[in-house]
């Protein structure tokens, strides 16, 4: 079972929290004015990296609040946590 | 005298205590501090068990957790009784019950024995070449007779009386394993203050040392079991060292997190009923130290699994521990300088003891020694077969070459009653494995040790390749120390200790001895019975891959998980197909290390305690009135409430009945509910719902459809503006926190900038439906304040009121298509309220009714669940709701409504059957198809969601949805009904009150 740090509530287990998948994923301003291909990306279309990738986790048994953590896929080895709105530094996922 | 093999003094056992046992009925004697497996040695019983396959007598191999052969069947009074206990486990306690496994009759005249003179029609694999014809055999007739015949013990029937917990911890330290390199790293640990946990699976601390007779080894200036002594003492001296014997760490999962497994009453003859049978400790430990030593090797010769041919360790374990004297003439067959140990304790507790070799010049300190004792030492042989039925008597032996295969010609005979083997050492990786370390193979070990680890671990002594005393006090020492420091305490200054004893010679494997006589099986996983012909064969037929050659032969594969086979296995393998042992790879260890108990896993989560029960307030009334009830998510709702003599299909009828004629009571309290606040709560809802929100005015309702971005429908539910900056939503009553969790990710993460604040209050509100035609009569009956009149409060409308003098918010909102309340009121008035309405009710004919006939009721007026009618592939045009979609606004999922597939005019759309036989109800989910008897495969063209009898409609009637259904209406279609099908005719989606009449009545 991972252990979680929660950037408000500190280091928790994995059962506490939901994964919200790939994160920084920005819904379209105006998704009328996107090509089907478009939209189809924005909703379907995912990284599913070998190595670092940053995902979404909301810590549903605690405080709620949804996070971004970058993890290794291969390690599962937990690199950082963000709340939301803080970018990680290192780009790339 | 009972105990022929007792010697008479020495090992750690209580000889001053007598306890008696049973073992297949019959009576034994022995002391506490043996185990099951010492003490029928010591009563001279070697033949414990019968293989898997063939049936073939078989003794214990070892004296630990890797014991393949002497499983037995515990028999614990009341019910209680436990299979594939390994014996070797097993503490003694006075009135223990034990039975052999696997056998057909007694242990010496198993019926099943005749197995063995069939192996050639029993190679590996057997079972997937022969019995084939004919096929019907093979589940009537082959398999249940193999299964039979090929088994270990027996399944409990009745339910498990035991009581198993759950704890779970933190530590900074865990260290795996109390043998010296454990001992070491924990005291290390605790002396820098670190919060230790040391766990062993023996029942005293030691590991090897308990075992040893200490010749010719100093710590420190003291004998071994003095050292150990000294660090028993001082474990007891550090507040924050936790020592837990009984206990296998079993498993090694994600961020060093490992389960433990205690054995808390398993050695008591009676437990204190306050204490659990076994404890599961859940570790999460910032550093872990694994010292889990290592397990010796058989050596695959022919005819090598005749009771009393064992390791060379089991036997110095049952000398030196449980003073059992394993045999009196005994050969000691070795490639290694370790089995010269017990050779020299077992010649010195007075067995004729004679050494066979495999290496050509042993050069180690202990055959040196061996010599001088005056042991025969026969160098550069190695055994090619074995005599004796059920004990071994006879070991034959011959001349190897270099490369230690036998050389023909004369093969000499050695009388014997034991025969202890030694093919060298695995270390126990298991853990390190499990922690997703990768193994290395060491060519001068002959052994995989650990490689690059992946988590905050290390392992030391004997499980890293590690085999002398002093090798493993330094590395654990060290580990411990280096393990506290990495938690974040500071070092403890401990000198190394001093340790003298006797060098090692090389260790020289040869993995396959093979005799000079055809057919002979040379056994490398005794609990499967896999013999080195089997692994042969499946190299001759193909298998390449380990894991391949593993599952076709079973190797490795039984409740031993091959702790002393697979390596021996993979060698075997390497040599056939004249590759180097690492290219072969090595199979995956997964937990548990030793079996473990379902019990154990499960913990105080059964029976009621295995999920919580949610209940409405109204819970206990429901039950006075006689309902059944049904599961919905963790709710129990009331699914009918039957009068005596009623079956279900006689009270959804009258309950539906009642609805539409005068009126029933409903519990929607399990509806989810979320008070929503905040200045933009209606853009909030325009962005979430698929219809506008903007200009709905306070005190109204409104039906709204939420979809995933896919364009999918995945909730619905009514809406009602409770003030300008206040909104009460509901959802369905499964769907409810998934709902909470999608509005509270987009809220966080997408619209951080929207004022909106979303709070649960399902639990916090008893709801109340009252529907049918006298509905307001009965709701005016008990009015104490607030206007209900159809002018005041008219469809889709909410008012703030008083019910029997209860505060309460009353939402005129319909899911039966007649005139509807649903009554609010804080929960712990819901009972109350209840039962006011019903009493009120009474002259009008209130009848409560449950979600049986709820279902009816909304879907005779085509209203959907979701969930029901849609399954996460069906959108709001498919349901024909383009009604509830605007055009103007951008909500969630809109875009996706406009990709091509959504537009596409044969997307399964819903429709109503009705079928031709008003009688029959076809089954939800059964598919719809174009002729009565199409050709198969045949094309599916949509499938039933709904499906039932209908009280008003006076027939069953359904709701389906069928490819380009709406342009199908009228259409004579066809259902999968039984074996065959039945004809419906499709007709639109509401059979009750198209036009709305009796809605807004």
């Amino acid at each position: 079972m991972l252990l979680i740090t929660c950037p408000h509530c500190g280091p928790r287990a994995e059962t506490e929290f939901r994964n919200g998948g790939e994160a920084g994923i920005v819904r379209p301003r105006d998704p009328a004015a996107l090509s089907d291909g478009a939209w189809t990306g924005y909703v379907f279309t995912r990284q599913n990296p070998k190595g670092r990738f940053h995902e979404r986790w909301c810590h549903a048994q605690g405080c709620g609040r949804w996070f971004t953590a970058v993890r290794d896929t291969v390690t599962d080895r937990f690199l950082s946590f963000h709340p939301a709105g803080e970018q990680p530094d290192e780009a790339g996922r | 005298m009972s105990q022929k093999a007792r010697i008479a003094q020495g090992g750690r056992i209580d000889r001053s205590r007598t306890i008696r046992f049973t073992f297949d009925g019959k009576r034994y004697e022995g002391h506490p501090g043996d185990t099951l497996a010492s003490a029928l040695l010591a009563n001279g019983v070697h033949l414990v068990g019968r293989s898997f396959k063939y049936h073939r007598p078989r003794g214990f191999l070892s004296a630990g957790s890797e014991e393949p052969n002497g499983l037995v069947q515990l028999e614990m009074g009341g019910g209680r009784t436990d299979p594939n206990f390994k014996a070797t486990q097993i503490e003694l306690f006075d009135g223990l019950v034990a039975e052999s496994q696997n056998r057909k009759g007694s242990l010496r005249y198993d019926r099943n024995a005749v197995n063995d003179r069939l192996a050639h029609f029993l190679p590996a694999g057997f079972y997937y070449k022969t019995f084939k014809w004919p096929a019907a055999f093979w589940t009537k007739v082959y398999e249940p007779r193999i299964r039979a015949a090929a088994g270990l013990g027996k399944a409990p029937t009745a339910p498990d009386p035991d009581r198993y917990l759950h704890r779970h911890v933190w530590t900074d330290v865990l260290v795996v394993g109390a043998g010296p390199a454990g001992l070491a790293a924990a005291l290390a640990a605790a002396r820098t203050g670190a919060r230790v946990i040391l766990c062993d699976e023996q029942p005293e601390v030691g590991g090897s040392l308990l075992s040893e007779s200490g010749r010719g080894i100093t710590v420190d200036e003291v004998a071994p079991d003095a050292w150990l002594e000294r660090a028993k003492a001082e474990l007891g001296q550090h507040p924050e060292l936790t020592v837990l014997t009984r206990t296998t760490c079993f498993g090694y999962y994600d961020h060093n997190y490992l389960g433990l497994l205690e054995k808390v009453t398993d050695h008591l003859a009676d437990p204190p009923p306050d204490l659990p049978r076994q404890r599961l400790w859940r570790v999460r430990a910032k550093q872990v130290v694994l010292a889990t030593g290592a397990i010796e090797r058989p050596l695959v010769f022919p005819d090598n699994d005749r009771p009393g041919i064992m390791l060379a360790s089991a036997a110095r374990t049952y000398l030196n521990r449980f003073g059992v004297l394993v045999g009196r003439e005994v050969v000691v067959c070795t490639s290694d300088d370790s089995a010269y140990d017990a050779a020299l304790d077992l010649q010195g507790a007075g067995a004729k003891v004679t050494v066979v070799d495999q290496r050509h010049t042993p050069i180690g300190e202990r055959v040196v020694h061996a010599q001088t004792a005056g042991i025969t030492i026969l160098r550069g042989q190695g055994p090619v077969g074995s005599q004796g039925r059920f004990r071994v008597a006879q070991l034959h032996v011959q001349a190897l070459d270099e490369a230690g295969r036998p050389i023909m010609g004369r093969v000499q005979a050695l009388s014997c009653d034991a025969v202890l083997m030694c093919g060298g050492w695995n270390p126990t990786v298991h853990l390190f494995s499990q922690s997703r370390g990768k193994l290395r193979w060491d060519e001068g070990l002959a052994a995989f040790v650990p490689g690059e680890g992946m988590q905050e671990e290390r392992s030391a002594g004997a499980c890293r390749g590690s085999w002398t005393l002093a090798e493993a006090l330094v590395e654990g020492l060290a580990a411990g120390t280096e393990a506290a420091v990495a938690a974040g305490f500071e070092a403890h200054p401990t000198p190394a200790p001093a340790v003298r004893e006797p060098v090692l010679g090389p260790h020289q494997p040869v993995w396959l001895l093979e005799g000079d006589r055809a057919g002979q099986r040379a056994w490398v996983d005794f609990q499967n019975d896999v013999t080195a012909k089997d692994l042969k064969l499946a190299n001759r037929e193909g298998f390449r891959s380990i894991e391949h050659v593993k599952r076709y032969t079973t190797n490795g594969m039984a409740t031993d998980q091959g702790k002393t086979s697979n390596v021996t296995g993979l060698a075997i393998v390497a040599e056939n197909l004249s590759r180097p042992i690492p290219e072969i790879g090595t199979t995956t260890f997964r937990p548990p290390y030793t079996p473990t108990t379902f019990g154990a896993f499960a913990g105080p989560s059964r029976g009621d305690l295995f999920d919580p029960v949610r209940r409405t307030p109204m819970h206990g009334w429901a039950e006075r009135q006689g309902a059944v009830f049904e599961d919905v998510g963790l709710w129990k709702r009331a699914w009918y409430f039957p009068k005596p003599g009623e079956d279900m299909h006689a009270a959804v009828e009258r309950e539906c009945r009642a609805v539409r004629n005068a009126v029933g009571m409903f519990d929607a309290t399990t509806l989810g509910k979320i008070d929503i606040q905040g200045k933009d709560g209606a853009e909030f809802l325009n962005r979430i719902y698929t219809n506008a929100w903007s200009k709905l005015g306070i005190g109204k309702c409104r039906y709204g459809l939420m979809l995933r971005e896919d364009g999918m429908v995945f909730d619905d539910g009514v809406t009602t503006r409770i003030g300008e900056q206040h909104f009460h939503m509901t959802t369905t009553t499964g769907g409810a926190a998934g709902v909470l969790a999608w509005l509270e990710s987009w809220l966080q993460t997408e619209w951080p900038e929207l004022q909106v604040y979303l709070t649960s209050v399902t639990e916090q509100w008893a709801v109340i439906a009252l529907q049918g035609p006298k509905a307001r009569d009965v709701l005016q009956a008990v009015l104490t304040r607030g206007d209900i009149s159809k002018e005041a409060l008219p469809h889709l409308s909410m008012t703030e009121a008083e019910v029997a003098g209860i505060p309460a918010r009353i939402f005129r909102i319909s899911f039966t298509g007649e005139l509807g309340f649903e009554v609010n009121v804080p929960a712990s008035y819901g009972e109350i309220v209840t039962d006011a309405l019903h009493r009120a009710g009474q002259p009008f004919g209130i009848t409560p009714y449950g979600t049986e006939a709820m279902h009816v009721l909304r879907a005779e007026k085509g209203y959907i669940i979701v969930g029901q009618e849609t399954d996460g592939t069906v959108t709001p045009q498919d349901l024909g709701m383009d009604w509830a979609v605007s055009k103007q606004k951008d909500f969630l999922g809109k875009r996706s409504l406009s990709r091509p597939d959504m537009l596409s005019p044969d997307r399964k759309q819903l429709v109503g059957l009705l079928p031709v036989d008003p009688k029959l109800v076809p089954g939800e989910g059964a598919q719809i198809v174009e002729s009565p008897k199409p050709k198969l495969p045949a094309k599916m063209i949509g499938h039933v969601t709904s499906s039932y009898h209908s009280a008003s409609l006076g027939r069953s009637f359904a709701l389906a949805l069928l490819s380009g259904g709406r342009a199908r209406h009228g259409q004579r279609l066809w259902v999968s009904h039984g074996d065959g099908t039945a004809e419906v005719e499709v007709t639109a989606p509401v059979f009750i009150d198209p036009e709305g009449a009796r809605l807004h009545g």
